[in-house]
């Protein structure tokens, strides 16, 4: 039996495994699938990261250490090359190590802290064999920056999500030729810095409603066709062009990984791919916690550690049976407003909710409604759905509420 | 000199070579690619076929009929994944309903058994996902699915582990006639063999062309598919056929042996004996029909796409003659190929011996090979038995698939020898997960590189030319 | 005669759209800035832009090292500065923050992890 056992040794996963020491707990597991803690910063070896959490710019490997040390410090235990098979309704959870073997430990709590995958390229049904030299941005940036490995020379990218965009900088600067950048949506899904600094900088093109309609090559990719397309994303035939090149980087998404969810029975949220959580982050599971890119996906690790901490807390508070003043309330949102994290609110106290935008809206308002009453507005100049957003909420706004309706609305 | 070279490793070579190493004999095995099960083998319908389908009296129905009777028990042998899940042919109409009972018909002469017509009540409790739009379907109990490469690998790896050799990267660019048999010349090498077999597939009508055979050819046709995720594998029990018109058998839905649901194939004959993409097209065809066949496919979980070529013979039959002394075709080997291929094997094995082979049994022949899916289903005690005595059991490398190092080696170093990435995911199912080998594929080529003791930069994806990495950043 | 020049910011995530206003080749004024940050930004980057490199190195047992310039270094000079950081072939062991090259284009090249 362990009080805590957080699946994940990532930014999330040590960032709630802190708080939860902090908060008391000292019966603490991490179980880390890979070779060390730090989880995918491990490969972003670029900066950025840190701004909002240490107010300096960090490489991922710097802002892992951070947490790292402090886990070392704090000492608390941690199992790396062990992955996690299976989390039973009733928290067991069956694990696989080479130096323990298939084991099972019974948790008090579980905090899910798994991350997310890149969509692949089967889900994108592109026309054409499958070469070699067809790589997610992730694996390129594995290769290049772990393994010191170049995938390509001459490479197109699809999807200018951050990563597709970080890697068009990191191939450049090792040498190759990065030809375009497409992205199917008429707006960028990275941020705007990254535009700047991994495409502009380098004069890489970044054709906006664009896709990669056939993949060319049989043994390895000789070219690719990219098209233009139209306001129902269907490519336009007339607009056809060919790019030679020997790769072709995916940077089309990212799910959060919930296998191990399901296996415990959380509920999952639709849009997200996450769990359904209130405020503490807790799951439809009583004492299992969700964080981190497993629960939804985030821009900046800030506030992956961010989100982790109130889940280490409320676990420890579980734990601890530490229970607040009960209330029950749904968050709504209007589809422009695509989602919002928690999805409930179970214990009357002050939150942030996190959302993303289904489109690009200039001057509007977020607006919040409990009933006909508007509880809170802020107005923005811009919203993109390739940037999450924030609000906090008093609990006085709410505590009498049963449902809060999340509209974005014109000024 | 060897006793026979068989000419080509897909499921027809491999099982023909798999029947001849029962004798005392010297086999080899030619392959034109870096591994086995690379041409039409590796992408098609994964069916093993009950055998209503083809003409009575013909060589497909024949073969088809036996093989599928064989083939439970050569999958048991070979450790092979084999679900015998039924089939339905579904009809729409009334003009459906004939032929189908035609194909009832037909099926009970050609001697399938267990055929029944159900009627849409009946239907619906065996298949509930079944569009309302079925009135009845032809069912055939005796229907399964197995998996071509996973069978193909083990066929030839038995072969080997029973002697045959297999020689990769062997392009046969001509046959003479020699004094004793012939000489099988590639690129660089050649080999001298008494009897040759042609499963050479798409080519098979250009390595007949070599020993002066031209009465037939082999045209293309092109069959694109999408693989979804796990979570869909339970969708339909049965494998569900459109009931087959002019324009061929249509889209069909059905689980796969690895529990993913398998939908295509279209089909459009095209000219390129290499051209296996996928298309537009074919994308829209494939999830059109398949949503009329069954409700609720959940294309959005899309695994992959791919494309296989069908080996269409010019006479509408399996073209298996020997046109040449101690030549033997094999050929136009379409659908119900993958069903009948044991039968194949035991059939030219016949011809064989008419031919003036000699056949004796080696009492050494061991039928069986390890299954490779055997640790993914073993206890957690078993498990933990295996990983006692070899750790690398015990770590995850492919995580979508849970496929251990210790599979990932055993298979690199079990015959038939994967040396390359696709080769280690036929074998292993290792990348074949929802993330595509994102994760696990830089794992799986540093096992590789140690493996094989080839450097890690040197290591493909399917062979020659396909190169996986251009160059070190330093 | 006064030029105006748009430019996105890269000091934060947030980046914010600014409006240089240069007369004779020096800043006179900046808009669409939120912070003080910003303005210095645009400053820079109108006269004289700066950048942060981060890269690898390779280590004398073939490990890689992920690396950084301390401090940014002008823009132009980032395909230059590579090839001297490439050359770099540092020893075991390594902590975040050693120095792996002492200036280059005036900046030190940091390590950014920890190698045993």
């Amino acid at each position: 039996m362990k009080d805590l056992v957080i699946i994940g040794g990532g930014p999330a996963g040590m960032s709630a495994a802190v708080a939860a020491y902090e908060s008391g707990i000292r019966d603490i597991l991490i179980l880390e699938r890979d070779n060390a803690l730090g989880g995918i910063l491990q490969q972003c070896i670029h900066n950025g990261f840190g701004l909002h959490k240490f107010g300096e710019e960090l490489t991922g490997p710097e802002y892992a250490w951070r947490y790292e040390k402090k886990v070392r410090e704090l000492g608390i235990p941690f199992e790396l090359n062990t992955m996690v098979l299976d989390i039973s309704e009733d928290k067991v959870i069956t694990a696989t190590s080479a130096e323990k073997g298939v084991f099972q430990i019974q948790a008090r709590a579980v905090i899910l802290a798994m991350g997310c995958r890149e969509r692949a390229k089967g889900a994108l049904n592109i026309a054409g064999a499958r070469p070699a030299g067809i790589y997610s941005a992730g694996t390129a940036q594995k290769l290049v920056n772990m393994k010191g490995y170049m995938p390509g020379k001459k490479v197109v990218i699809l999807g200018s999500g951050d990563i597709g965009l970080i890697m068009a900088r990191r191939m450049t600067l090792e040498g190759a030729k990065v030809e375009a950048v497409c992205e199917l949506m008429p707006y960028s899904g990275g941020l705007a810095r990254n535009i700047e600094q991994c495409l502009n900088d380098f004069d890489i093109p970044l054709k906006l409603s664009h896709t990669v309609v056939k993949i060319h090559g049989k043994k390895r990719v000789e070219g690719v066709t990219i098209a233009k397309v139209d306001e129902n994303r269907r490519p336009i035939p007339e607009t056809m062009e060919f790019i030679e090149c020997d790769t072709l980087l995916l940077s089309v998404g990212l799910i959060p990984e919930n296998e191990l969810s399901k296996c415990a029975g959380v509920d999952l949220d639709r849009i997200t791919s996450g769990a359904v959580v209130d405020q503490d982050r807790q799951t439809s599971c009583e004492g299992v916690f969700a964080c981190g890119n497993v629960l939804h996906v985030h821009d900046l690790v800030d506030f992956v550690s961010e989100e982790a901490e109130i889940a280490g807390k409320s676990a420890a508070a579980y734990i601890n049976g530490v229970k607040g003043e009960k209330i029950s309330v749904s968050l709504r949102t209007d589809g422009k407003i695509r989602y919002t994290v928690p999805q409930t609110i179970t214990e009357c106290k002050d939150i942030s909710v996190y959302f993303r935008v289904a489109d690009v809206y200039r001057n509007v308002k977020i607006n919040v409604y409990s009933g006909d009453e508007l509880i809170f507005s802020k107005k923005r100049p811009k919203v993109a759905p390739g940037e999450m957003e924030s609000i906090k909420l008093a609990c006085d706004k709410f505590k009498d509420a049963s449902e809060l309706m999340f509209k974005l609305e014109e000024v | 000199m060897y006793d026979v070279a068989v000419i080509g490793a897909g499921v027809v070579g491999g099982m023909i070579a798999r029947e001849l190493s029962r004798y005392d004999l010297k086999i080899c095995i030619l392959e034109k690619a870096n591994d086995v099960a690379m041409g039409a083998t590796k992408a098609n319908s994964a069916i093993v076929h009950a055998g209503f389908d083809a003409k009575e009296g013909s060589l497909k129905a024949k073969l088809n009929v036996r093989g599928s009777e064989m083939m439970a028990e050569v999958a048991k042998e070979l450790g092979v994944k084999y679900k015998n899940n039924g089939s339905i042919v579904i009809a729409f109409n009334d003009e459906d309903r004939k032929t189908i009972e035609g194909l009832l018909d037909r099926g009970n002469k050609n001697g399938v058994k267990g055929l029944e017509i159900l009627e849409k009540d009946a239907l619906k409790k065996l298949e509930p996902n079944i569009s309302d739009n079925v009135i009845c379907a032809l069912y055939a109990p005796t229907g399964a699915i197995v998996c071509p490469y996973e069978l193909t690998v083990a066929a030839i790896g038995n072969a080997m582990d029973n002697g045959a050799e297999l020689i990769r990267n062997f392009e046969v660019k001509s046959i003479e006639e020699t004094a004793d048999g012939y000489r099988i010349t590639a690129d660089e090498n050649s080999v001298d063999a008494k009897y040759v077999v042609n499963a050479a597939g798409l080519f098979s009508d250009e390595i007949a062309k070599m020993v002066g055979d031209d009465s037939f050819t082999i045209n293309p046709r092109r069959g694109e598919y999408i693989l979804l995720d796990k979570e869909c594998g339970t969708l339909v029990n049965t494998t569900v056929f459109r009931t087959p018109s002019k324009m061929g058998k249509g889209i069909l839905v059905s689980p796969t042996v690895d529990g993913n649901l398998l939908t295509g194939p279209t089909s459009v004959d095209i000219e390129d004996k290499e051209d296996n993409t996928t298309t537009p097209e074919g994308f829209d065809s494939i999830i059109k029909e398949a949503n009329e066949n069954v409700d609720g496919i959940p294309f959005n979980k899309t695994i992959t796409s791919f494309c296989g070529l069908r080996a269409t013979g010019s006479t509408g039959d399996f073209i298996i003659n020997s046109p040449a002394k101690n030549f033997v075709n094999v050929a136009g080997i379409e659908s119900p190929g993958l069903s009948a291929s044991p039968a194949i094997a035991e059939y030219v094995r016949d011809i064989l011996k008419e031919l003036g082979i000699t056949l004796i049994k080696k009492d050494s022949f061991n039928p069986n090979r390890e299954p490779m899916h055997a640790f993914r289903e073993a206890s957690i005690d078993e498990k933990n038995e295996i990983i006692k005595n070899d750790s690398t059991y015990g770590r995850i490398i492919c995580r979508c698939e849970t496929v251990t190092e210790g599979e990932i080696l055993k298979a690199i170093r079990t015959n038939p020898q994967p040396f390359d990435l696709d080769g280690v995911k036929r074998r292993t199912r290792a990348q074949m997960g929802r993330c595509q080998g994102g994760f696990c594929s830089p794992y799986i080529m540093e096992l590789l590189s140690k493996e094989l003791e080839i450097p890690f930069e040197t290591i493909t994806k399917s062979g020659c030319g396909s190169a996986l990495i251009t160059g070190k950043t330093k | 005669m006064n030029t105006k020049r748009e430019l996105t910011c890269i000091v934060c995530p947030i980046g914010c759209s600014l409006v240089a206003e240069l007369c004779d080749g020096k800043v006179v004024s900046v808009t669409g800035n939120t912070c003080p940050r910003g303005k210095v930004y645009a400053e820079t980057e109108c006269v004289a832009p700066m950048r942060t490199i981060t890269t690898t190195v390779k280590c004398k047992n073939g490990e890689m090292l992920p690396v950084k310039t301390a401090t940014p270094i002008p823009k132009e000079k980032m395909a230059e500065a590579m090839e001297i950081i490439n050359k770099a072939n540092p020893d075991l062991p390594i902590s975040v923050g050693d120095v792996i090259i002492e200036s280059v284009f005036g900046s030190k090249i940091v390590a950014a992890k920890n190698l045993d």
